[in-house]
């Protein structure tokens, strides 16, 4: 009994776990979108603001990128979908001695790391445009086309995947029929192949865009000049992030739960019509004609409920997100103003004690960390991920916060590393370097 | 319109595999045609060889007196029903009989119109807009039907259809193809392992083993004057004594079995003639069996009762016989007289000599 109840909540504690670790980082990260702060955070919590959807949409760097990765999943989606198609029938045709050969072959794409891909795609055209004199402007060095090709040499190989699933169910009767009853190949190909195939098409599409618009290390390498999305995204992550990365991570969120509940209302539509032709076939009823008048009408109920519950929500966010919040911000900021010349006055007190005894100076780091209270995350690390580190950067005016991390990074970085990773340093490097010069 | 079918010499090869060997065949116009063979015996092979789906190894196809060959399946005037019907899922009932008129480039109200006329030659008046799937058993097999009518076919080919209906509506939809074909008039080749459907449909029969044709005639010489042993075991049921041939004479055989000495006729249909010492078959069908009456003076056998059946219109009834491995049976029409019989009993049966056939040994259908 109790082994059971335990194995119960063992189980329970599992799923419980299995759902954190999987939506845990998409919900802290959701959050982090609303969150007033300069830096992507949960705790502690400034202003429920919208202003990072703004900064989002006026980031010019991360729109372009947005705009070459949706130029590039189209003509991902152009070229990889017919080529997949292709694929898979000459899969169908071919004798099954070969088969599983060129099943290697056209599979093996994806085996094949995205990186080596990317600068084989980047090698070989380069090769090309050099045997055709192509100067740097030609397409042999575009970006997007480069990225457009590199990425369908795998990508197609997906969709041709999605395309021999659903073949594998096509009945070659079918053909035979059309042939017999004096279509020709091509008509055949065209009234029986592809009607079947068209929801394959649709789902190696979609397959076929999502790879492409995710993709990153064959992207990294095929962009040249340009940007994607997805490497735009790394860099920032590389140089400096804010919540309006949060932001993009929201709509896209949004986006992609709307149209899977889209999705969903829609299979149980067909779902129900087919059930409701199969009891109307063994009971010989009219249920399928009134189904049919309902499948036909203009909105349906649950559409327009999902979409007033999003119109909705969006409403709500923008308003709460947008009214009071340069208060609650001022607010905010006085606060901190307060709590950081709480800070510096401790410290000064501290350092001021501390001189009285030379002898512990090398150890003072250490015995005042615990006392700065959010500045302790600066002990191992220098400092560089301290949240006042970066707004004292941002707003490099705001006098107390300057004078706190100045203090603050040079003390600590010398400690185990010589200060060369102090936000600082740089800066006293170069212009030392300039005073030199 | 309807058009004669020559198979000449028609051999099809799959690598080693001979699927059919030396197929000499003349189908009339108009004709209701069956080949009948177990499975494997290469009656599809030849039906897709007549339709263009596989080229003959060897040997010319003629339809109407053209030579098929190098006209693919969508060009010969031939029409295929499919044994799994290969109804197209994603159409209409109208869609789907017109297919072949969509395909000539014919538009959708005279297609319509065609639709609703075949749709009245196969009782399905007003059902043209369901879907397939809505359709049942029955109903699809007619929709084939009227699909491939609706192509103007000169020989309509059908691939064991019935076989996967009940028994109710196969014996039903039997009648029905009898009676379509009577009404198109065009040449019906049917490819079946059910005797039943064979011989009640067809005007003319082809019994196959083994990529071979084993036999070619109607129904009743089929079935009354076998021409091998393979036909009479594989076409309705018979008891089979061996033995060997004592003396052939005007049409009828001596052959001493394992159950006594038995008088049979030799059909002229047979593939083999019988001589004297060959080892040879004789074949007794169960309605041909009856108990014997004291002016009965030959092909008396002598059996135990060890069994009956009751099947309502029939009684079968299981006797041993010494000599014979395998219990002989006999069918009797259910005339009230089943009170008379008693198990273990020991009685002696007759067949006429004209009703028993004496063939000489060759290979037998599969039990």
């Amino acid at each position: 009994m109790i082994t059971d109840r335990l194995g119960k909540y063992a189980v329970l504690l599992f799923v419980v776990m299995f759902f954190a670790y999987l939506f845990g980082p998409l919900i802290i990260m959701s959050i982090t979108a609303f969150n007033s702060a300069d830096f992507p955070r949960v705790s502690p919590w400034d202003c429920f603001s919208v202003e990072w959807f703004d900064v989002l949409v006026n980031d010019d760097k991360l729109m372009d990128g947005l705009r070459n990765s949706l130029i590039i999943g189209i003509g991902v989606v152009a070229l990889s979908v017919p080529i997949g198609l292709a694929g898979a029938l000459m899969l169908m045709q071919i004798s099954p001695r070969v088969r599983p050969w060129y099943y290697t072959i056209v599979v093996s794409p994806i085996l094949i790391p995205g990186v080596v891909l990317g600068i084989s795609t980047l090698i070989f055209w380069d090769r090309l445009g050099a045997m055709f004199n192509a100067n740097y402007e030609s397409i042999f060095y575009d970006g997007i086309f480069l990225t457009i090709v590199g990425q369908t040499t795998f990508i197609s190989a997906y969709s041709m995947l999605v395309f021999i699933s659903r073949l594998q169910r096509f009945d070659p009767a079918l053909e035979e029929a059309a042939l017999d009853l004096g279509a020709s190949h091509v008509q055949t190909f065209r009234k029986i192949l592809l009607p079947f195939l068209k929801p394959a098409i649709g789902s190696a599409a979609v397959l076929a865009f999502l790879a492409s618009f995710e993709n990153y290390n064959t992207t990294v390498f095929t962009i040249t000049s340009e940007s994607t999305l997805t490497t735009v995204l790394a860099s920032k992550v590389r140089y400096g992030i804010n919540p309006s990365i949060s932001a993009l991570a929201v709509t896209i969120v949004v986006l992609t739960l709307f149209a899977a509940a889209i999705m969903e209302i829609k299979k149980r539509r067909t779902d129900a019509f087919e059930k409701a032709i199969s009891k109307a076939v063994i009971e010989g009823t009219d249920a399928l004609s009134k189904l049919g008048r309902k499948s036909n009408r203009l909105i349906d109920p649950a559409f327009a409920m999902i979409i007033v519950i999003f119109l909705a929500g969006l409403g709500t966010a923008y308003y709460s997100g947008t009214v009071g919040v340069d208060e609650c911000k001022t607010s905010v900021k006085e606060a901190k103003k307060l709590e950081t010349q709480r800070r510096v006055d401790e410290r000064r007190k501290k350092q001021m004690f501390e001189g009285a005894q030379p002898g512990t100076q090398q150890a003072a780091p250490n015995t005042t960390a615990p006392s700065t209270g959010k500045a302790k995350g600066t002990e191992g690390y220098q400092g560089i991920f301290a949240p006042t580190n970066l707004e004292s950067q941002v707003k490099g005016d705001s006098g107390a916060a300057n004078d706190a991390a100045t203090d603050d990074a040079p003390a600590k970085g010398t400690e185990g590393y010589q200060g060369i990773f102090a936000p600082t340093n740089l800066e006293s490097q170069v212009k030392g370097e300039e005073s030199s010069n | 319109m309807s058009a004669d079918v020559r198979l000449e010499n028609v051999w099809i090869k799959f690598g080693s595999f001979v699927a059919a060997r030396e197929i000499e065949l003349t189908i009339k116009g108009g004709e209701f045609f069956s080949f009948l063979g177990p499975s494997g015996c290469g009656k599809t092979t030849i039906l897709r060889a007549v339709s263009g789906f596989l080229k003959p190894s060897e040997g010319n196809i003629l339809i109407g007196g053209k030579d098929m060959a190098g006209i693919g399946p969508n060009r010969r005037p031939t029409a295929l029903i499919f044994q799994n019907l290969a109804l197209f899922p994603l159409m209409t009932v109208w869609e789907n009989i017109t297919f072949a008129l969509e395909v000539k480039g014919v538009n959708a109200t005279e297609r319509r119109k065609k639709a609703d006329e075949l749709l009245e030659l196969i009782a399905l008046p007003g059902q043209g807009e369901k879907m397939v799937g809505e359709l049942s058993g029955g109903q699809r097999q007619r929709v084939a039907i009227a699909r491939a009518l609706a192509a103007e076919p000169e020989v309509l080919l059908l691939d064991e259809p019935l076989s996967a209906l009940d028994l109710k509506l196969r014996q039903h939809m039997r009648t029905e193809l009898r009676s379509i074909q009577r009404r198109v008039g065009i040449t019906f080749i049917y490819i079946t392992h059910d005797q039943g459907e064979a011989l009640t449909m067809s005007d003319n029969v082809a019994v196959m083993r083994d990529g071979v044709i084993e036999q070619v005639g109607d129904g009743t010489t089929i079935y009354d004057a076998p021409g091998s042993p393979f036909v009479a075991s594989f076409v309705g049921e018979n008891n089979l004594f061996r033995g060997t041939v004592e003396s052939v004479d005007n049409g009828m055989a001596t052959v001493t079995t394992t159950v006594g000495t038995l008088l049979a006729k030799t059909p002229v249909t047979a593939s083999n003639p019988l001589k004297v010492g060959d080892t040879a078959y004789v074949f007794q069908r169960p309605e041909s069996l009856r108990f014997a009456k004291p002016d009965n003076q030959i092909n008396r056998i002598k059996a135990t009762i060890v069994n009956e059946e009751f099947e309502g219109n029939f009684w079968q009834v299981y006797f041993e016989v010494p000599g014979s491995t395998k219990p002989v049976k006999m069918s009797m029409v259910n005339d009230g007289s089943s009170s008379e019989r008693r198990r273990g009993e020991v009685v002696e049966l007759v067949c006429e000599p004209e009703l028993s056939v004496a063939l000489a040994e060759g290979p037998l259908a599969a039990e």
